[in-house]
């Protein structure tokens, strides 16, 4: 029997066959997150119902040397749950349980598979909600958002996964459960869940998360604002952050996105517009009143030629509706598309878009802009037609370029999309051999044997090695000795 | 870069050094590490020195790291939201203008590096979070001298391991902390303090009534001196109108009177060389923590599920009451400092889940156990 076979009877035996996928046809529909380019067939898809059958899963994984993927709802868009092919793929799809609702503690404990707009839904009875708010909520789950470290629209004021996940119950790449964090806030000890939250699956699985939620706004007032060019609302983006207001949301979108909407979702963008903000303000209702009227004379201030202010509920969805539909509006307007993810410091904003037109211009190739500008996390879509000779290499040119940008104006290779399979290979252009060494010193602490979503995140495949032996304390050398 | 060999006030915890060593730049702490490696010294940071006397004294220790020259803001952009400090610098050295870096030290003198590796926080936490929340990028020169960095200078990243979430809270364990990113706020234009003295059982009814109302509170502390009544402060920040109408509701809900910051804003209520207890519970059962030990004085974050106590007479049996109370509220008790014959009579940390990973981790970081050896949770 070879490793996976063994995993495959032991699992079987375990936790019995309906948990268990082996049809060649069935493990195919597992082949791919959100990054549908990079596709690999599992060797076995297990459907754990709980964290024991999650737990056990991954021992058997850990006996036979066999790699595991944890895949929540599949939405990633850097290839974080792509499969591995002589390994098991685990899939939380069924550990949809909301564990507990303590608005009392503003709490809630839910299992990895729940849809992140479920816990929102949940906790609104209560005059709560939960604040990341990836574009994708409606399907992505809590346990792949902890895996990814989600941010989200709204993450400008709010933060991202990493501010709002107060505990979890993990299966160690060993197979043990491990509570870290908790329900109060400072647990003693390594602070293991923050390294854990945004690791990509790396560390092990999340089988039970402790998250915050956060008091419902009393108030949400919400902007459209259209300029000629994405130079004007760059400069009202920084207006409104030089005056110290720290909106919800600050996004924008320029033409060709704004083309692409309405396309796709005829969203009624104001007509003849370079670039639209979506700029929206939460908080108490005084307060609101207060900064709507500073944001909207900065936006007129500079040169806003549109403004239109939600009037209701209704009208708040359609002005979101175009922003949050863009990715997939881009198909309207391109057969493929490349989703990048990057981030600058937001003052860069007008001249990095600058250098993104060059290199769009230079390569042919058209770039649609849509991002969260309030932080400076871009998501250019770089159109492209796959039948047509060379389009996608120089697709990919554009968008590593835009990835070099990122670096060389002090930005990230990634905002909220994760490292994944996608970017590895950009890892050494923004850390050095030896941060990549020190973020892998935490990695073989949790998983020495490299079995927890290998080929993620780091470029080059690492061994960990043996633990040095300790050292006994020898006789102390004189003073001079030492430097 | 300074060193010298250790005079009479370098020690730690009662445990005294052999040599200090004052590196003033992230290369030249690379150096004096590399240095100490090679002779498998043991070496415990000292910053400000404000918290030497927390935790446990260190098993060995023959060399100090002071980072008093470590110090000066790298960057300030203002419009990024963003600086990038030494950890040597004093906390309230950092004057951004308006903006605010909202990591409030309790300890007067206490440094950056040392208020993220003993992770303390202030009363703004309620609404920024704490160290782990604030720090967007670390520089970290690693037990061996190998000089890394995680994180950048950008709020939104998700590039590779956060370990400067690893590093905060270390308690120096894991490497010298030389140089932070951190992620700033804008200073509000107006503010106000709502103030209501509570018996025991209100504390537990106000405090939810803070929560329902939608106010949103840069700050809950409470101060409880002793037996009798406390007082629950609660600050409001933003801009003069909202904080006017906000102050006024929550004066309303609570029966309080808007007044000013009280003088023990921010402040531990244990005195210099006493024992203090960091204690934290789910939001709902704060209370509790306030009714194990109803003599003992009380005060902190209350808003955020974080007190702190200041026992005296029979510390040990009160540490176990409030540890026992902490534990059933979900929370933890850690004696954080404490005089030497209490810190023999008690555990210092209490129980601490995950401490198998966590030996892990150190055995990787430090396989030589030399970075601050005991000082920290489960002898690491």
């Amino acid at each position: 029997m070879t490793p996976l076979e063994e995993v495959t009877a032991a699992l079987r035996a375990t936790l019995g066959a309906d948990r268990v996928v082996t049809d060649r046809q069935e493990l195919r529909t597992y082949e791919c997150d959100g990054l549908a380019h990079h596709r690999v067939v599992p060797g076995l898809v297990v459907l754990p119902r709980d964290a024991r059958e999650c737990a056990l899963t991954v021992r058997a994984c850990a006996r036979a040397g066999v790699p595991f993927v944890a895949r929540g709802s599949g939405t990633g868009l850097s290839g974080g749950a792509l499969p591995h092919a002589e390994g098991v793929l685990v899939v939380t799809s069924k550990m949809r349980d909301i564990v507990e609702l303590a608005p009392r503690d503003e709490r809630a404990v839910v299992e990895p598979g729940v849809i992140n707009l479920h816990v929102t839904k949940a906790a609104a009875a209560h005059g709560y909600y939960y604040a990341p708010d990836p574009s994708s909520q409606q399907i992505c789950s809590i346990g792949g958002n902890v895996a990814e470290n989600s941010g989200g629209a709204h993450c400008l004021k709010y933060g991202f996964t990493a501010n709002h996940v107060l505990g979890a119950q993990i299966v160690t790449p060993d197979g043990d459960l491990v509570e870290l964090g908790g329900r109060a806030p400072d647990t003693p000890g390594y602070d293991l869940l923050g390294a854990f939250v945004g690791s990509e699956g790396t560390l092990g699985i999340a089988t039970r998360v402790t998250v915050r939620l956060t008091r419902l706004p009393e108030s949400v007032r919400t902007l459209l604002a259209a300029f000629p060019t994405t130079d004007e609302a760059g400069a009202a983006t920084s207006a409104i952050i030089a005056a110290g207001v720290v909106p919800a949301a600050i996004e924008m979108m320029d033409a060709l996105a704004i083309e692409a909407a309405e396309a796709a979702v005829a969203c009624g963008y104001p007509r003849g517009a370079g670039a639209v903000l979506i700029v929206e303000l939460d908080g108490p209702a005084a307060e609101v009143a207060a900064q709507f009227a500073q944001v909207t004379a900065m936006c007129e201030e500079n040169g806003a030629f549109e403004l239109r202010i939600a009037g209701d509920e209704a009208e708040r969805a359609l002005f979101w509706k175009g922003r949050k539909s863009a990715f997939a509006a881009v198909g309207r307007i391109s057969p493929d598309y490349i989703v990048q993810d990057g981030v600058i410091p937001r003052t860069a904003l007008p001249e990095v878009l600058r250098r993104i037109g060059e290199v769009s211009r230079a390569h042919g190739v058209r770039v649609a802009n849509v991002f969260h500008a309030g932080d400076g996390n871009l998501h250019p879509l770089v159109l492209f037609d796959a039948a047509t000779d060379g389009e996608t290499d120089r697709a990919e040119t554009v968008s590593g370029a835009i990835i070099d940008l990122c670096i060389e104006y002090g930005g990230s290779i990634t905002g909220e999309h994760g490292v994944g399979t996608d970017k590895a290979k950009y890892m050494p252009r923004m850390f050095t051999g030896d941060d990549l060494e020190t973020m892998h010193l935490l990695r073989c602490a949790f998983d020495p044997a490299g079995l927890a979503n290998p080929g993620k995140v780091f470029p080059t495949p690492r061994l960990c090695g043996e633990v040095p032996r300790r050292h006994a304390a020898t006789d102390p050398p004189a003073a001079a000795e030492i430097f | 870069m300074r060193r010298r060999t250790a005079g009479s006030d370098d020690h730690v915890a009662g445990v005294p050094a052999r040599y200090v060593a004052a590196p003033a730049s992230t290369g030249e702490a690379a150096e004096v590490l590399g240095a100490a490696a090679a002779d498998e010294l043991a070496v415990v940071i000292r910053g400000g020195g404000t918290k030497l006397e927390w935790g446990l004294p260190p098993r060995r220790l023959d060399l100090i790291v002071d980072t008093h020259r470590l110090t000066g803001v790298v960057e300030h952009a203002a419009g990024d939201l963003i600086t990038v400090v030494r950890a040597g610098t004093a906390l309230a050295a950092l004057d951004f203008g308006p903006q605010r870096l909202a990591l409030e030290s309790p300890l007067p003198g206490a440094t950056v590096g040392g208020a993220l590796a003993a992770n303390t926080s202030g009363p703004r936490r309620l609404l920024h979070g704490t160290a782990r929340d604030l720090v967007i990028g670390m520089t970290v020169v690693r037990p061996d001298g190998t000089v890394t960095r995680s994180g950048g200078k950008v709020v939104k990243n998700v590039a590779g391991y956060d370990l400067g979430k690893l590093f905060t809270g270390a308690y120096g364990t894991l490497g010298l902390i030389t140089e932070c990113a951190f992620r700033l706020h804008p200073v509000a234009p107006a503010g106000a303090v709502v103030l209501r003295e509570a018996d025991g059982p209100e504390v537990g009814p106000l405090l939810a009534a803070i929560r329902a109302e939608q106010v949103v509170p840069s700050a809950v502390e409470l101060d409880r001196p002793g037996p009798g009544p406390a007082t629950i402060a609660v600050l409001l920040e933003g801009t003069a109108e909202g904080v006017r109408e906000r102050a006024a509701r929550l004066e309303k809900v609570l029966g309080g009177t808007t007044g000013d910051l009280p003088p023990w804003w921010g402040a531990y209520p244990w005195a210099p060389g006493g024992t203090g207890v960091k204690l934290t519970a789910a939001l709902s059962r704060v209370p509790e923590l306030l009714a194990a030990a109803p003599e003992v004085p009380v005060r902190g974050s209350a808003g955020a599920g974080v007190l702190y106590a200041a026992p005296t007479g029979d510390v040990p049996r009160t540490v176990e009451l409030l540890r026992a109370a902490a534990v059933r509220a979900g929370g933890h008790a850690v004696v954080l400092t404490a005089p030497p014959e209490v810190r023999d009579a008690v555990d210092m940390w209490g129980p601490v889940p995950g401490l198998d990973l966590m030996r892990r981790v150190k055995d990787r970081f430090d396989p030589g156990h030399r970075f601050a050896p005991g000082r920290f949770v489960g002898g690491i």
